[in-house]
């Protein structure tokens, strides 16, 4: 049980939490990768709290890592592994999602 | 009974929803957030051990005031939160919750769907590690996360200060506040910013507090590059006296004030006008929000007035939605909340004066610099199209020719910087470039949807 939602020292994350969070511990995974993040994070905090960026553009290759932060721009679009198009940033992740940062399709091309 | 239909649900939401279910309306109120609250006012997730008194410091009891008031008015309205409208026909509003379709009927409807951040795009803005000024709070107050650790910002806004306190507030390290705008714009301005003493005090307050706190503040700043490779690592910029700095940071927060979201007010029939203090194309209402027949804006989504004038122009299109019903309440509170309005609004205006959008020094955006960064169109792709295309200046042919503004935020971001950019070139005023017009779906929804709603 939560309380315990502070820094921690040693992600590599670029968002960094200020605050605890009173909540569940919740697994999921990201691009196979296993994860853990508090039930109530959005998809886009707990990718994010954990690694530098989310996403390869699809267009430039370069890195993002979404920008308007409340649901405008679509910068952060991440998949579930049935294919749905999730927007992190107002996405709730829950327990046992299977994040996918590249749209199904792209990532096997031949499936 | 008119079914009175509101989009969104921060302070002019709210407040309508307020003032009809008081008269015994029970109105729908369409929110795609998960609380109501809006940005501003935006509620912690479950379970964030966040102090919002803290946070919100002379806003606090505004802030308490208005999701108590909500909590309230629960029960007499017809709350729909995690609903996006995006779209709008004959008195239908299309929407989508939990991934499924729906249509929600409208005889009144009443949109105060808010605004986001305006940003003036400079080399590196695309880097993972800079965001919205307005997104940098959001986070915050929604997650309890801060974009970096070592974090500059950047743009021309009283909230530059206002957030970059907050931040330090909970151990961000800020590294530099950079302001665009001159000091003496803020001098200039000072005349209207008189219409509203308290406000004006506040915004002295922060800029007191950076000071005292030894937070570089840089006012008059020339923006050069955002530097990085795979994420931000500095900050470079011409500082007011002309001479270089490089800040390091692993964060940026952009800001150059807000721009309305319109996209459903024009798919609802609005009309609009560029507005000269904002140099922003806006809905165009009367004194009271009417915009049409039986559609009525308010709040930051019709013209940027602030939180408070949120709320007293949520008060004031609500009390003409039941005036225009034939539903009189026993007092009219009209005519003070339009003389309220009217200072808050003029107030605003200074803001737009203090805080200038740089509008045509966009010219000097480098050809090389992403304008649109959905689609990845560049400053030079838009001047070269321009060069070759013989047809009328308008930014929806520059749109179609280069796609930039086509993208997943259908321009919402690149939008303000393509006006300026495509002006500047054309060597004509921003405004007789045109407007970069919207069209359904507003947000990108599944196809699978459509298909849905025409099985």
């Amino acid at each position: 049980m939560g309380g315990g939602g502070g820094r921690d020292p040693t992600a590599e994350g670029r968002f960094i939490r200020a605050v605890p969070r009173d909540a569940e511990r919740v697994r999921f995974t990201i691009d196979g990768r296993p994860a853990e993040a508090w039930s109530g994070d959005s998809l886009l905090a707990a990718i994010l709290v954990t690694q530098p960026s989310l996403r390869q553009h699809e267009f430039d290759g370069g890195a993002r890592a979404g920008f308007c932060l409340m649901g405008a721009c679509q910068d952060c679009w991440v998949w579930s592994e049935k294919g749905e198009r999730l927007r992190a940033c107002t996405t709730p992740v829950a327990p046992g999602m299977a994040i996918l940062t590249a749209p199904p399709m792209e990532r096997f091309p031949h499936g | 009974m008119a079914e009175v239909v509101i989009v969104g649900a921060g302070p002019a939401g709210i407040r309508a929803a307020g003032v009809l279910a008081a008269q015994g309306l029970r109105p729908i109120l369409v929110d795609e957030g998960r609380q109501a609250g809006g940005q501003g006012y935006r509620h912690p997730s479950p379970g964030l051990a966040l102090d919002m008194d803290a946070l919100m410091g002379t806003e606090a009891g505004k802030y308490r005031a208005l999701h108590a008031d909500f909590a309230e008015l629960l029960p007499l309205i017809d709350y729909r939160p995690r609903t996006l409208v995006w779209g709008i026909e004959e008195r239908r509003l299309h929407c989508m919750r939990d991934g499924r379709q729906m249509t929600i009927p409208f005889d009144v409807l009443v949109i105060a769907t808010g605004a986001m951040d305006r940003v003036a795009p400079l080399p590196g803005w695309t880097l993972p590690g800079v965001f919205t000024l307005g997104g940098a709070q959001a986070v915050l107050k929604d997650q309890g996360c801060l974009i970096g650790r070592r974090v500059a910002f950047l743009g021309a806004s009283p909230l530059l200060s206002l957030a970059a306190l907050q931040y330090r507030k909970l151990s961000a390290q800020v590294v530099a506040v950079c302001d665009t705008s001159p000091f003496r714009d803020k001098i200039a301005a000072l005349p209207r910013l008189a219409a509203v003493p308290r406000t004006l005090a506040r915004g002295i307050a922060y800029l007191a507090a950076l000071k005292s706190a030894r937070v570089p503040l840089f006012h008059g700043v020339t923006p050069l590059a955002i530097e990085g490779d795979r994420e931000v690592t500095a900050l470079r910029f011409l500082d007011g006296r002309g001479r270089e700095r490089r800040i390091t940071c692993d964060a940026v927060a952009l800001g150059y004030g807000l721009k309305p979201e319109t996209q459903l007010a024009e798919l609802a029939g609005a009309r609009f006008a560029f507005d000269a203090h904002f140099r922003l194309w806006l809905p165009v209402t009367d004194e009271d929000g009417r915009a049409g027949e039986g559609l009525y804006l308010a709040g930051d989504g019709a013209t940027i007035g602030g939180a408070d004038a949120a709320e007293a122009s949520g008060t004031l299109a609500a009390l003409a939605v039941l005036h225009d019903l034939g539903l009189r309440p026993s007092v009219d509170e009209r005519p003070a909340l339009r003389r309220r309005l009217a200072r808050l609004r003029r107030f605003q205006h200074g803001l737009a004066r203090a805080f200038r959008w740089p509008g045509p020094a966009l010219s000097r955006v480098p050809d090389e610099v992403t304008v649109c960064r959905c689609e990845h169109v560049t400053a030079g792709d838009i001047r070269r199209a321009m060069d070759a295309d013989l047809g009328p200046v308008d930014v929806n042919r520059v749109k179609a020719i280069t796609r930039c503004g086509m993208g997943r935020c259908q321009g919402r971001v690149c939008g303000p910087a393509l006006q300026e950019i495509a002006a500047a070139h054309a060597g004509l005023e921003a405004e007789a470039v045109g407007r970069l017009r919207g069209q359904a779906p507003v947000k990108p929804i599944p196809i699978g949807l459509l298909a849905e709603e025409h099985a």
